[in-house]
């Protein structure tokens, strides 16, 4: 059996004297969509970032191929990744089609990678008119969708996906999730995504996790999550009304 | 023997010290070990060198020349003022090259360059970090330190001493504005009496002083957009900070390297 993708193994990380990930020890396959969920605050966020290295983690180890996550293994794993931020954090420098190239033009004269980078603008939604427009003039809806062609442009192994339906309808959003899925299974990815969207979840996931105060509280196959008997799973899946109580106390970021 | 235990009520100004001394230490050390790897960061592309150098040396033109030629025209009148005094009025046209050309041409033009760019810097990227599109960098395989310090400090390098030798050049030019229509020289005298006192270390120097205050704007305007805090209050502190820190930058090396230079 070949070692899982990412791996984290008691991973902690505070900011001053908030505890955001406690021991958090995750496991993603190859091949597989895992979804993170959790109330806002909970770490879902700061969890991708430590994996990622954007932030550094205070105790614990990220395994990153079964190999510790050195700057190296890093730089490698990089390569075949790619990455939608929940607000799309495009490059308002450059035009469209140069953000989704942005790796492509490393890697392929530019008149190849524009063709291309319009190709997978198509996928997510959008005309080749788009192309040369700067993202200061596309809607936020827009902006994400551009955002997914970028994650996509290079055919990644790895693709995490922050918030990848927040500010968009709800047709977009079910076209997002179901192109999400498509990319999963036809060209076998490994997926994480962070999402509060229940139907993200149910259309995109091959696997749950749910993180609650700093650690994962419950995970397991989607189908078993309507039958799993925690209290705090149900209550964020069936979406109850919080109780504000002291627990409620969150970290920085999401 | 025993010690007493520390009044944790009592001020400790030794103490006090050194926590500052070696918060400034770890301080320069950060900026230092920040700009070496700024200068050297792996992925140069010859294109973001290009824009940085028309966005800081070329856009800057205009700023750079409008405060030259008003220095050196109130410089003539003001030397002339002093200089009637015990009749020098004569030496006018070189005093005004050589203080415009060793001085006031690089730290003016330091200053208006710092103004204009040190902000721009730090705003453009406080703002990509706090919008995460430093971290996209970073998943896109791509240094951000080569990808955004590397072309802006070595545009500024490069930049600031062409700046300051245009500024040099029509600061000279507003002083002989100032000679020839109010002052009564000859438009032939007055360009022979600037240059004949004119040495090229003068020129050079101050061309030395402009590069190293190139860095100067730029690297603070890296470093604070480099860690900007979050939201707009974290961008605008840091466009601040960054202006203030490379205004003070500028004057401080240019007392030391006036010093190490005509001393």
């Amino acid at each position: 059996m070949s070692a899982p993708v990412i791996e984290t193994r008691g991973l902690c990380k505070s900011f001053g004297p908030q505890k955001v990930l406690d021991g958090v020890d995750l496991t993603v396959a190859r091949g597989e969509s895992l979804v993170v969920i959790g109330g806002s605050g909970t770490g879902k966020s700061v969890l991708l970032r430590t994996i990622l290295g954007l932030e550094s983690a205070d105790a614990g180890e990220v395994l990153l191929d079964g190999e510790p996550a050195s700057a190296a293994v890093r730089a490698r794993f990089m390569r075949d990744f790619g990455m939608l931020f929940q607000n799309a954090a495009l490059f308002d420098s450059l035009p469209v089609w140069r953000n989704v190239a942005f790796r492509l033009l490393r890697a392929m004269p530019a008149v190849q990678a524009r063709t291309r980078a319009v190709e997978r603008l198509a996928r997510v939604g959008l005309g080749p008119e788009v192309a040369d427009r700067m993202p200061a003039d596309l809607s936020g809806g827009m902006r994400k969708r551009v955002g997914l062609a970028r994650a996509i442009a290079a055919d990644p192994k790895v693709i995490f996906f922050d918030e990848p339906t927040t500010g968009l309808d709800p047709q977009r959003a079910a076209a997002i999730n179901r192109l999400i899925r498509d990319i999963v299974t036809e060209t076998g990815a490994t997926a994480v995504t962070i999402t509060h969207d229940m139907t993200s979840v149910r259309t995109i996931a091959d696997r749950v996790a749910l993180l609650d105060h700093g650690r994962l509280r419950w995970q397991g196959p989607v189908a078993q999550m309507d039958k799993a008997d925690d209290p705090v799973l149900r209550a964020f899946v069936q979406g109850e009304p919080l109780d504000w109580g002291p627990r409620a106390a969150t970290g920085p970021r999401g | 023997m025993t010690r007493a235990a520390p009044n944790p009520f009592r001020p400790d100004p030794i103490r006090a010290v050194g926590r500052a001394t070696l918060a400034l230490l770890r301080g320069i050390g950060a900026v230092a070990i920040f700009a070496a790897r700024g200068l050297a960061a792996p992925g140069f592309s010859p294109r973001l060198l290009a824009e940085q150098l028309l966005r800081i040396g070329w856009l800057s033109l205009p700023v750079v020349g409008l405060t030259a030629l008003f220095t050196g025209a109130a410089l003539a009148l003001q030397i002339n003022a002093g200089g009637e005094r015990f009749q020098a009025g004569d030496v006018v046209p070189a005093i005004v090259a050589i203080g415009m050309v060793r001085e006031l041409g690089p730290v003016l033009g330091g200053l208006m360059v710092a103004a204009r760019v040190a902000s721009s810097i730090a705003a453009e990227i406080g703002s990509m970090r706090v919008t995460e599109q430093v971290d996209a960098l970073v998943t896109l395989s791509t240094d951000p330190m080569g990808w955004l310090v590397t072309p802006r400090l070595w545009a500024a390098i490069l930049s600031v001493p062409v700046l300051v030798g245009v500024g040099d050049t029509i600061g000279i030019m507003g002083g002989w504005l100032i000679g020839t229509t109010t002052l009564g020289f000859t438009s032939q005298a007055y360009l022979a009496n600037s240059w004949a006192y004119l040495e090229t270390w003068d020129v050079l120097s101050g061309l030395l002083k402009g590069a190293a205050f190139g860095f100067i704007v730029a690297l603070a305007g890296c470093w604070f957009g480099m860690k900007a805090g979050r939201g707009a209050a974290g961008v605008g502190r840091a466009t601040t900070n960054a202006v203030v820190a490379a205004s003070v930058g500028i004057l401080a090396a240019n007392f030391v390297l006036t010093g190490l230079f005509f001393t």
